[in-house]
């Protein structure tokens, strides 16, 4: 096994005190940007890499392993306690996380976040390590019509993240949609929406959806219902810990997060959030417990807890295998590389070994000491819920506010925020879901992209979408998704109906 | 960003009571987010700056959106006649100020120098048909739509070259088939791919994968051959198209013109350090620097120019 003797060595690089030191430094840095909404691992990295331009290469670029990895975790525990996405990643993860923060389950959902993300993290970093090179020829065969399929799969799936009424859920997926068209179309160059406002240009920011509708509007309904309302939050119900139950009942999604994150992850357009919204409905559909979605199941944090941390890990595929740079991190450690004169690429791995295993080592490092330094932090965050509503929620207020203002320091992404966050609370008043709005805001502008690039290659021949095995291979998962639940239920139906024959005949 | 700014402007400023002559304190501004090109270089020149003890403390700003143009109006509106801060911005800037109809453009800054520069490569697939760029343009004779372009986003320098390269070779600029990509690492991953006909974009994002045998260089938009580049340019193939992708610093409007000596003499000493002729050789960037008015000339000759090929394409009426 060469490539395990090279990951021993790596290791031995890797657990080097210094080196040890920067992954601290990294985790450390990368959970706290995580947390804040708004600021991500890319500014992070890009704010450190003047600074670290004096350490050895080895020693940065698994200080960035720290922080990219780190930012995965932070954005999870904002999302459960505070209903603030850190990141458009952890979204999903506060659909289930918050309901079960709120009765007082916080600490269990922290720890399937927590330990769902290391044990994502470090599966996928072995396949990183093991079967790289032959993602990545699989990852290239992706056309933007494969691509489109991926993305009719992630609407098909959709409907879970609904609640309760499919007309509502439907407006909210709409909303969304239409937001997702604001800006530069990307393929003619030309606005659309915009109503000659410069700063719509690039369109509406997801992150700033996010924090908006789900922080913001939040906020403002838990006011405007305050003099009303008897429910009492508490922090802690039963143990802060995880029971046996919610061991049995989050392995396999865990599991199951990993298969889609990782693949998904290695995809040079594939990204973070759809293998989330895919784990999300697949636990919905699998799980035993249907009903308990939307009001705080575990399966539902697990699952797309372990998916993100999965395409982390994905993501690095492309970036060390290619020098193909497919999130804004990415492109960042891209620069860290370059920065040393080294060129991520196919020739990386024979020119520069030693280096290569030690990231990759470095990044089973960073997720243990993640582990590490979160499980025992638990109780400390749960107890962030015993403040008193009014100060928690304009905490709240004043942390999103800044982490959006951190991000991008623009009266109009201000505006934007306060406009998405009333917006978000005229929703949850007329008891809207709001994820739709953001999983139309993110696939709206992913799908047109690649049917229309798809189509413009074939010079209009819509035949082009179907053409290829992988495509048609995502198409009859579509139909099976669709028509499986129907089928199931016509051949209950069926069962139960023979007894009463009759009354199917007329 | 309260306690991250805190953070790093704490290593910097450690980093720079470590210089000699303390000169002044520096904006850049990058309109760009972190990790592109325009950002890439404000660091540069901040790490430059201070490494080489020219100023006291300089912090890069981004102000990302649309092109820069976002950037450029908030430069333009908030530091009039303030000599301590300085736009990054290049020739993308130049496009998108005309497709987006941008109420800023670059007459409203002061050029200070054209920096950096970097030629456009075309590549197809090492197992392409096509061998040459006389291939290509022949096939682009013929059916013009069989030819799917993958590059950077609609209206940028690699639109612009391939609306160039049609223009002269006789072919309607509207009828490029151009498929843009946001981001560099879709394209390149749709070029191996074999995805589309032909990629074009810098130099610098084909190197490694024409290194490694995945693609082959077929032509560059240089005006003469590019040592280590073992591609003919565009001229020498009967194409009368020379681009590069530059970038380059501008200053605030409104500054006298000793202020505007000074950020010239400043940006030239810049130019003329160790540390940023070792910066431009890690990143690979070629050093086409060229100081104020000389800068501002050649700037105005190209706007108009790249005005004429947005029409040609029909990206602007």
């Amino acid at each position: 096994m060469e490539s395990f003797d090279a990951l021993l060595s790596g290791i031995a690089l890797a657990t080097q005190p210094i080196n040890l030191l920067y992954a601290l430094i990294g985790v450390t840095l990368g959970t706290a940007v995580g947390v804040l909404p708004g600021i991500g691992p890319a500014l992070t990295v890009a704010l450190l890499l003047p600074v670290t331009f004096k350490l050895d290469p080895a020693g940065s670029l698994i200080m960035f392993a720290g922080i990219y990895y780190g930012g995965m975790y932070g954005g999870s525990t904002s999302s459960i306690l505070l209903n603030t996405p850190g990141e458009s990643a952890s979204m999903i993860t506060a659909l289930e996380g918050n309901k079960m923060a709120r009765a007082g389950r916080g600490g269990p959902a922290l720890a399937t976040a927590a330990i769902g993300s290391f044990v994502a993290g470090s599966i996928a970093t072995a396949l990183l390590a093991f079967v790289a090179p032959a993602i990545v020829e699989v990852a290239l065969s992706f056309g933007p019509a494969d691509y489109f399929a991926l993305m009719v799969l992630a609407f098909t799936t959709v409907s879970s993240a609904f609640g309760g009424s499919m007309l509502r859920g439907l407006t909210a997926l709409f909303i969304g949609l239409c937001l997702g068209l604001v800006g530069i179309d990307l393929q003619t160059g030309q606005a659309r929406l915009a109503y000659g406002v410069p700063d719509l240009l690039d369109g509406v920011e997801v992150t700033t959806a996010a924090v908006g509708m789900f922080a913001l509007g939040e906020t403002l309904f838990v006011a405007s219902q305050l003099s009303r309302s008897q429910e009492t939050i508490e922090a802690v119900r039963g143990s802060v810990w995880m029971t046996a139950k919610d061991w049995s009942r989050s392995w396999k999604p865990w599991l199951r997060g990993t298969a889609l994150g990782f693949p998904i992850g290695a995809l040079p357009a594939g990204g973070a959030e759809i293998p989330t919204f895919l784990s999300y409905s697949m636990e919905k559909q699998l799980s035993k417990h249907p009903e308990e979605f939307g009001h705080g199941a575990i399966e539902g944090v697990a699952g797309p807890e372990a998916a993100n941390n999965a395409s982390a890990a994905g993501t690095i595929v492309p970036l060390l295998t290619l020098g193909l740079p497919t999130t804004a991190t990415a492109a960042m450690m891209l620069a860290g590389f370059q920065q040393y004169g080294l060129n991520p690429g196919p020739l990386l791995f024979t020119t520069n070994p030693d280096l290569v295993w030690g990231l990759i080592a470095s990044l089973f490092v960073a997720n243990t000491m993640l582990l590490v330094l979160n499980l025992p932090l638990i109780g400390v965050w749960v107890r962030m819920l015993s403040i008193p509503r009014p100060w928690l929620y304009g905490g709240i207020l004043v942390f999103a506010t800044l982490g959006t203002l951190g991000a991008n320091p623009s009266q109009f992404e201000l505006s934007m925020l306060a406009g998405l966050g009333f917006l978000g609370f005229l929703m949850r008043y007329f008891d809207y879901p709001v994820a739709p709005v953001i999983i139309g805001l993110i696939l709206g502008p992913l799908a047109e992209q690649q049917l229309r690039r798809a189509l413009a290659i074939s010079q209009g021949d819509p035949a082009a979408l179907v053409e290829t095995g992988l495509s048609i291979g995502i198409y009859v998962i579509c139909a099976l998704v669709l028509l499986g639940p129907l089928a199931m239920r016509a051949l209950r139906r069926k069962k139960a109906g023979s007894d009463i024959r009759p009354a199917f005949e007329d | 960003m309260g306690v991250l700014t805190r953070f790093a402007t704490g290593f910097l400023v450690a980093a720079a009571m470590a210089a000699p002559a303390l000169a002044q304190e520096l904006t850049i501004i990058a309109p760009a987010g972190p990790g592109g090109g325009w950002d890439q270089t404000a660091r540069s020149l901040q790490t430059a700056l201070q490494t080489e003890g020219l100023a006291k403390n300089v912090q890069v700003v981004n102000v990302p959106g649309a092109g820069g143009t976002i950037g450029l109006a908030q430069f333009v509106s908030q530091h009039k006649g303030n000599p301590n801060t300085l736009i990054v911005g290049g020739y993308v800037m130049v496009g998108a100020i005309a497709t987006n109809a941008s109420p800023v453009t670059l007459d409203q800054v002061t050029p200070v120098a054209r920096l950096t520069g970097e030629y456009e490569a075309i590549v197809v697939p090492t197992s392409s048909p096509i061998k040459t760029i006389g291939d290509l343009v022949a096939q682009l004779k013929a059916d013009p739509g069989t030819v799917s372009w993958g590059g950077g986003s609609a209206g940028g320098t690699d639109h612009i070259t391939v609306g160039l390269i049609a223009k002269a070779a006789g072919v309607d600029p509207t009828k490029i088939n151009y498929i843009p990509f946001s981001g560099g690492g879709e394209a390149l991953a749709a070029i191996v791919g074999g995805k589309v006909t032909a990629g074009i974009s810098g130099w610098g994002e084909f190197e490694q994968q024409v290194k490694a045998g995945k693609l082959r260089v077929i032509a560059v938009s240089a005006p003469e051959r590019i040592a280590g580049i073992d591609a003919p340019t565009l001229k020498e193939s009967g194409l009368d198209v020379e681009v590069q992708n530059w970038r380059g610093v501008w200053a605030a409007p409104g500054l006298t013109d000793e202020q505007k000596a000074g950020l010239i003499a400043l940006v030239e000493k810049v130019n003329a350090s160790k540390s940023w002729t070792d910066t431009l050789a890690t990143k690979g960037w070629a050093n086409t620097f060229l100081a104020g008015d000389a800068f501002g000339t050649v700037l105005k000759d190209e706007i108009a120019k790249t005005n004429v090929v947005l029409k040609d394409i029909g990206l602007i009426k």
